[in-house]
Parts: C-alpha cells; sequence; structure tokens
C-alpha cells in the first residue's frame, strides 16, 4: 500500500510515518514462575528397610510459611490415608512442583495398579519418575526428589534425582537446603569413608574400613542426629522430623520435634 | 502541503513526532500479566474453637494511590467457606465469577454444594498452579476458611506459584511481617485451637489491622471481618478500624520534620 | 430372527416410538450373567455371578473396583464395561486430583449416563451393551445406581441385572424393608441369597463363581472415613458362602411359614 501511495523514501522532505509496522521488541517476562520454600530431605537404606525423612518447615525469604507441611508422601495408596502403600516419595525445593509431581506420580502407580493388577515394583516406578521429570526438560519441576522403598529381594532400595530427570540408586543421600551440611556426614556415618582400621598398615597407609549395612536402630539414630545439626547451623531447616520407615510390614510414619528457632 | 493525495491530512513526523506502530500491533506474542496493576493488601486469619475468622482492608490500590476505598475482599463460597483476596483486583474479580460458577454447577446435583473449605483450597491451587505453569499468572494471595470433611476449622492459603501451607494462624504479604507475630504472641503454636474463643480471635485480627493501618501505606481504616462457623457464616464489610491512637507518631524520627 | 426395518441405526425411532438397537442392547444386558446390588445405612454391597466361556477357560470379571470408595457390577459385553470403568477411574482420579474429594456418585453415574445417552443420538454409533450396578459410598452415604445403555439411570435400594435376574428382584422386593438396619455381614448374606435365587437346578454358588464386593462407611474409631472397597473372590468367599449356608439352615423354617401366609 505504501508504494501506491506514491510516498518517496525517508531522508527528503517531511516525514510521516508509513512505514509498515516493525515486529514489537519481544518483552522479557517480568514473572518468574519458582520460588524455594526451604527444607531439606534425607533417606537411608539398609538390609531390609529404608527411611526416607524430611524437615516440615516450609519458607519463603525469611518467613516461616508453616511449622508443617510434610515432604515425604506415600504413593500409590488405596485411599487417602495412603494405606497399601509400599513406595515413599520425597521433594524438596519448589513445593507447588513438589506436590505436582507427587500427584502425578501417585496418579500413575493407582492407574499402574488398575491396569496391571499387582503393585508397581519400585525400579519401574523409579524408572517412570525419572520419565516424568525429563518430559518436563525445559520447565523442570524444581525439585530433589528421592524415592524409596523395597526392591524385589526386599532390600531397601533408594534412588535419587536431579530436577531433569537423571537418577540412580544409592545406599543414602541428603538433598536440599542443608544437603551440604548432612551428606559429608552421612559419607562418613553410612559409607565410612575417612575411616581407617587401626593398625592395618605402615604409618598413613592403613586400609578404609568397609561400608556394610547398619542395622535399622543405628540409622534411625543417624538421620535423628544428621536433623538436629543441620537446623543448628540453616535456618530454613526445623519444626519438626517427618520420618517414613518401609520394612516388609509396610510404612510407618513418625514425627519428631526439631528447634523450632 | 505537498503533491501526494495519500500524505493529505496525516500528521507530520515533524511536528507530531514519528508514529509508534507497535501501538498499532495485531500480532506478536502473546502478552500476559507480568505485574498486578489494582492491588488488594495483606489478608489476615485465625482459627479458632468451632470456626475461623478472616478479615482484610477494603482498599484496592494502584500502585502507591488508594484507588478504590470500598473494595470487598472477602468472598463467600456456598454456606461455610470464604475466600480472603490479596493481590490482584481483576484477577480476584475472575476467580469469584469462577467460584460462582462451581458454586452454581454443584448445586444442581441431588444433595446440594458438598464442596467444604477444603475442597476450595485445593481446586483453588490447581488454578493458580496451572495458570503459572502457562506463564499467565492470577496475581493474587489468598486464605480459604471454613471447615474440612470431618468439620474440624480449617485455614489454608495458596499463592500465584500455587505454593500451599496451613497453620492455625495465617497472614499474607505485610501481614505476614506485621501480623503474625502478634498473632503467635496471643495464640502460641504449641496452645491448642479449642482454647481460643471466637471473641479473643476477633479481636486479635481487628488489632492486626490496627498495626497494618498504622504502618502499611497500602492500607486503610476499613475493614471486612467474616467469622466463620457451623451455624453459618458473619460477614461484616463496612467496619471501621476503632480506638487508633497516632501518639506513637510523635517519637518517630528520622525524617519529616524531626530529622534526628 | 426377524428383519425390523427400523433397527438398522440407533437414531431410527420406529412408528411406535421405540428404537430398536437400544432394546437389542439391552437384551445384551439380560444375556450377562447376573449381578446383585443392596445398600443398608452404612455399606453398599455388590455380588455377582461369575462364569467361564468353557470348562478350561477363566471366569469373566463381574465386579470392578473404580476408587477406593466405588465399584460397578457388569452385566452384558465385558468389553465395553471396560470402555466404561477406564473413563470412570479417569473421572475419579480427576475429582480427588482437583478438588481432594472423592466423586459424588451421582455425577459420575450422570456422566456415564450422559455419555451412553449420546451413543443413541448419533449416527454410526451404537449403543453400550453393558447394564452397570455402580455401587460406592460418597459424603452422603451409601449409594447404588442401576445403568442401563439407554443411558438410563436410577438410584436403587436393591437391584439385580443380568440373565435369570427377576428371581433375585423377586428376593429382594420381598426382603427390602430388612435391608436398611441389618449388619454389614448380613448385607452380604441377602445379596448371596438373592444371587442364588438366579441360580437354575443343577447351579450352586461356589468360591469359583462367586463375586463379592464391598464399601461402606468406616466403623466407630476406625482410620479414615471410609471403609475401603474390598473385593472377595476365591477362598476369600469362603466364610460368606458358609454364612450364607447357615443363614438359610437357620431360615428353613421361617421361610416355609411365610410360605403359608401367602
Amino acid at each position: 500500500m505504501t508504494s501506491l501511495l506514491g510516498h518517496p523514501a525517508g531522508g527528503e522532505g517531511i516525514g510521516y510515518s508509513f512505514s509498515q509496522p516493525t515486529a514489537a521488541p519481544v518483552k522479557q517476562h517480568g514473572f518468574y514462575p519458582y520460588t524455594d520454600n526451604g527444607g531439606s530431605t534425607l533417606g537411608i537404606t539398609g538390609s531390609d528397610f529404608a527411611i526416607l525423612a524430611g524437615d516440615t518447615r516450609s519458607t519463603s525469604g525469611y518467613n516461616i510459611n508453616s511449622r508443617m507441611v510434610p515432604k515425604v508422601f506415600k504413593i500409590g495408596g488405596d485411599d487417602e490415608t495412603g494405606e497399601g502403600a509400599h513406595i515413599v516419595l520425597s521433594v524438596v525445593g519448589f513445593a507447588a512442583d513438589g506436590n505436582a509431581l507427587k500427584e502425578r506420580l501417585d496418579a500413575v502407580v493407582k492407574m499402574y495398579k488398575y491396569q496391571h493388577g499387582k503393585p508397581m515394583s519400585v525400579s519401574a516406578c523409579a524408572q517412570r519418575l525419572s520419565t516424568i521429570l525429563y518430559q518436563k526438560r525445559f520447565f523442570p519441576y524444581y525439585v530433589t526428589a528421592i524415592l524409596s522403598g523395597l526392591d524385589e529381594e526386599g532390600k531397601g532400595a533408594l534412588y535419587s534425582y536431579d530436577p531433569v530427570g537423571s537418577y540412580e540408586r544409592e545406599q543414602c543421600r541428603a538433598a536440599g537446603a542443608a544437603a551440604s551440611l548432612i551428606m559429608p556426614f552421612l559419607d562418613n556415618q553410612v559409607n565410612f569413608k575417612n575411616q581407617y582400621i587401626p593398625g592395618s598398615g605402615e604409618g598413613h597407609a592403613l586400609e578404609q574400613k568397609k561400608a556394610e549395612p547398619l542395622p535399622q536402630a543405628t540409622v534411625e539414630q543417624l538421620v535423628r542426629d544428621a536433623f538436629t545439626s543441620a537446623v543448628e547451623r540453616h535456618i530454613e531447616v526445623g519444626d519438626h522430623l517427618q520420618m517414613m520407615i518401609i520394612t516388609r510390614d509396610g510404612i510407618q510414619e513418625v514425627f519428631h520435634p526439631l528447634k523450632k528457632d | 502541503m505537498d503533491h501526494f493525495p495519500g500524505t493529505w491530512g496525516r500528521p507530520r513526523n515533524d511536528v507530531y513526532g514519528a508514529y509508534d506502530p507497535t501501538y498499532l500491533q495485531t500480532t506478536g506474542p502473546k502478552t500476559h500479566t507480568s505485574s498486578p496493576a489494582v492491588t488488594g493488601t495483606s489478608v489476615i486469619g485465625v482459627k479458632f474453637n468451632g470456626g475461623v475468622v478472616l478479615a482484610t482492608d477494603n482498599l484496592a490500590s494502584y500502585g502507591s494511590l488508594a484507588r478504590f476505598t470500598d473494595v470487598k475482599r472477602l468472598r463467600v463460597f456456598g454456606d461455610n467457606a470464604v475466600v480472603g483476596f490479596g493481590g490482584d483486583v481483576s484477577d480476584m474479580q475472575y476467580i469469584d465469577r469462577l467460584l460462582e460458577s462451581i458454586d452454581i454447577r454443584e448445586n444442581y446435583s441431588t444433595h446440594g454444594n458438598m464442596l467444604n473449605a477444603k475442597n476450595l483450597h485445593t481446586y483453588l491451587a490447581k488454578v493458580f498452579y496451572k495458570r503459572r505453569s502457562e506463564f499467565n499468572p492470577l496475581w493474587n494471595h489468598v486464605l480459604v476458611a471454613g471447615f474440612d470433611v470431618d468439620g474440624k476449622p480449617f485455614l489454608s492459603s495458596a499463592d500465584l506459584l500455587g505454593t500451599t501451607f496451613s497453620a492455625p494462624h495465617l497472614a499474607t504479604g505485610f501481614g505476614a511481617h506485621l501480623a503474625v507475630p502478634i498473632l503467635r504472641r496471643r495464640f502460641p503454636e504449641e496452645m491448642p485451637i479449642e482454647e481460643i474463643t471466637r471473641e479473643e480471635a476477633v479481636s486479635a485480627l481487628k488489632d492486626c489491622l490496627k498495626v497494618l493501618f498504622y504502618r502499611d501505606a497500602r492500607s486503610i481504616d476499613k475493614y471486612s471481618i467474616a467469622v466463620i462457623t457451623k451455624e453459618g457464616i458473619d460477614l461484616k464489610e463496612d467496619e471501621q478500624i476503632e480506638g487508633q491512637s497516632w501518639a506513637f507518631a510523635e517519637r518517630i524520627r528520622g525524617y519529616g520534620r524531626q530529622t534526628n | 430372527m426377524f428383519r425390523n426395518n427400523y433397527d438398522n441405526d440407533a437414531v431410527t425411532f420406529s412408528p411406535q416410538g421405540r428404537i430398536f438397537q437400544v432394546e437389542y442392547a439391552q437384551e445384551a444386558v439380560k444375556q450377562g450373567s447376573v449381578v446383585v446390588g443392596l445398600v443398608n445405612k452404612t455399606h453398599c454391597v455388590l455380588v455377582g455371578l461369575k462364569r467361564n466361556a468353557e470348562e478350561l477357560s477363566s471366569y469373566q470379571k463381574k465386579i470392578i473396583e473404580i476408587d477406593s470408595h466405588m465399584a460397578i457390577a457388569i452385566a452384558g459385553l465385558a468389553s465395553d464395561a471396560r470402555v466404561l470403568s477406564n473413563f470412570m477411574k479417569q473421572q475419579s482420579l480427576g475429582s480427588k486430583m482437583t478438588y481432594g474429594r472423592p466423586i459424588p456418585l451421582d455425577r459420575i453415574v450422570g456422566q456415564i449416563g450422559d455419555r451412553a445417552q449420546t451413543n443413541t443420538q448419533h449416527y454410526g454409533k451404537r449403543p453400550y451393551g453393558v447394564g452397570l450396578l455402580v455401587g460406592g459410598v460418597d459424603e452422603a452415604g451409601p449409594h447404588l445406581f442401576e445403568f442401563q445403555p439407554s443411558g438410563l439411570t436410577h438410584e436403587m435400594s436393591a437391584c439385580a441385572i443380568g440373565a435369570r435376574s427377576q428371581m433375585a428382584r423377586t428376593y429382594l422386593e420381598r426382603n427390602l424393608d430388612k435391608f436398611m438396619d441389618c449388619s454389614r455381614d448380613e448385607l452380604i448374606t441377602h445379596g448371596l441369597r438373592a444371587l442364588k435365587e438366579t441360580l437354575s437346578q443343577d447351579k450352586e454358588l461356589t468360591v469359583d463363581n462367586t463375586s463379592v464386593g464391598v464399601v461402606g462407611m468406616a466403623a466407630e474409631g476406625a482410620k479414615g472415613r471410609i471403609e475401603s472397597f474390598k473385593l472377595y473372590e476365591g477362598q476369600e468367599t469362603v466364610p460368606l458362602l458358609e454364612a450364607l449356608e447357615q443363614s438359610e439352615s437357620a431360615g428353613a423354617g421361617e421361610g416355609e411359614s411365610m410360605e403359608v401366609d401367602s
């Protein structure tokens, strides 16, 4: 149309605004869809059990939202109480994503049982969780997940994830705000890192103490110690400790008080 | 006047400046809310023995301008659920219409509207989360008050990101800083809500509103308060903060007339 | 079977105002083996008679759990029932997800009713060849609904559909006043007795062919609000069948006196 009007190109005479609308500059969005709700989680397995734990504090910035927002969930239970579940998931990071992730996995496990007439194995569930996370590779669920249960042989199984779905099976894992405080403690106390057998060699060339599965009572105490220590040094961790203890008899859920400061 | 009829009567750039064609743009990326426009400030709520109280002031601000001074920010859903809205007022009105349509649909069923406050909160959190995931947020932070399926008092929060949490007393926005400490002092967390009377809860919220009015520049001294019990909802929308004392202002130093 | 002019599709009325395809679909329900459902104040019980196509084959499933608060019993084309049950499962999970509540029964029954009706009004579609008994509990207590291929749904106190179900219905009608206040176990026995009425002379209720499903409100002091759906099949039905036998021997005299009365 512009050329039909015979309007001369700019540069001479009086200018008029006839130029075709140019594409508007792409506006940067002012909305950030994530937040960090703090908190920490921890899982340790034994030969015939697994424990998954987390604190129950929810924060935004320096505010405490609530002192009782659990991060550890039963997956695939028969009803609202979670009865009949044999898999446990913990999520820490952005709580809304965590909840969405939990509900999706829960629905998947329920549908699996409905369609196949048998409960989903922990290893299958672990693989599925990885897929769910990876499907949102470019708009991730901003959470660190830990999945736990008993494997086909009845041994404690624990899988840890990054937000986009890479995962591995481990003996123990800490995640969330105080992960960097708890994990070294676990390395030392569960995998016996830097522990040497006295008198097993010359000078400092000592033999490493070999890691072996710990008894349940020891692990429970380790978890509680890990959290009481984390609470001392991290402001986003505290209020209550929620523990899910998975054995062949089912899942036992217990709460312990933590410092509220 | 020039010899190009197409330019006759058109604004000249040397007089009016170049026209910015982006204003007429119909194509281009779809835009979403990236900041709220007209906003409401804090919502505060407390559970007590047999119910929940919720309160907001009646102001809708446009930036720092006190734009609308008679906006009801407590919305009733069904027989015993109330939603208190903070944040964008147009989004509040959208959600209100949404809830209205759900209420109507629900009432067609044989047993009437059976969605309780907890169901409502779950639903609202899902709506918020869905919209934030589409990068088109509903810019609100709400408190939902009422009862859960067992008939126990229920008070929970949901925000524009879909974050949810529940506690015996809650406050959004400025209230999280100013009201929560007051509420926590009156009703320590280990205190069971059965020991809190309705009168105590109401008077605590009134005091919180007063403190918020003193210190939150986006607040006003007209407020709404809703008491939700099994008997129903007692909603008052034209209340006035009583017993103000600005004596403390005399002692404020550091700006204005007393600079030190 | 004689040929009818107005039965080529499900969207054409006969001059008498009938839709033959829908009626034929209802015949499919009558061909299916019988299922019985009944409710009292706290529970809903579904019982079904399973059939095996031949001696060596497995028995066809009659009761399908939809969710912890709801199940369906089917009579007719099992594959059509599967479509409906998948749909119901989806809806139920959806309701749990969006509202955090178990879907009210009248709501979901309305939805499958609407779906079935659609099939009777669109060219190229066929009605579902299955009837359902939808049993479960929601906020308002236990419910039992009957669903027909026409899309018709009714809330029932007790109901039986499928082959020879008239015998069961007769039993249910005669004993209706006893159901409301009876116990959970008595309700199961009533269901089984109704089921037994439909059997032909040479048939028996066995652990192989009997299916029982129970769902109800939780007993006082129990964990959770509802007693989740439980399906009894195979050896689990032994105590239920024993209770049936006991009630029959106990009620034998009473039964005879009733005959005399009438």
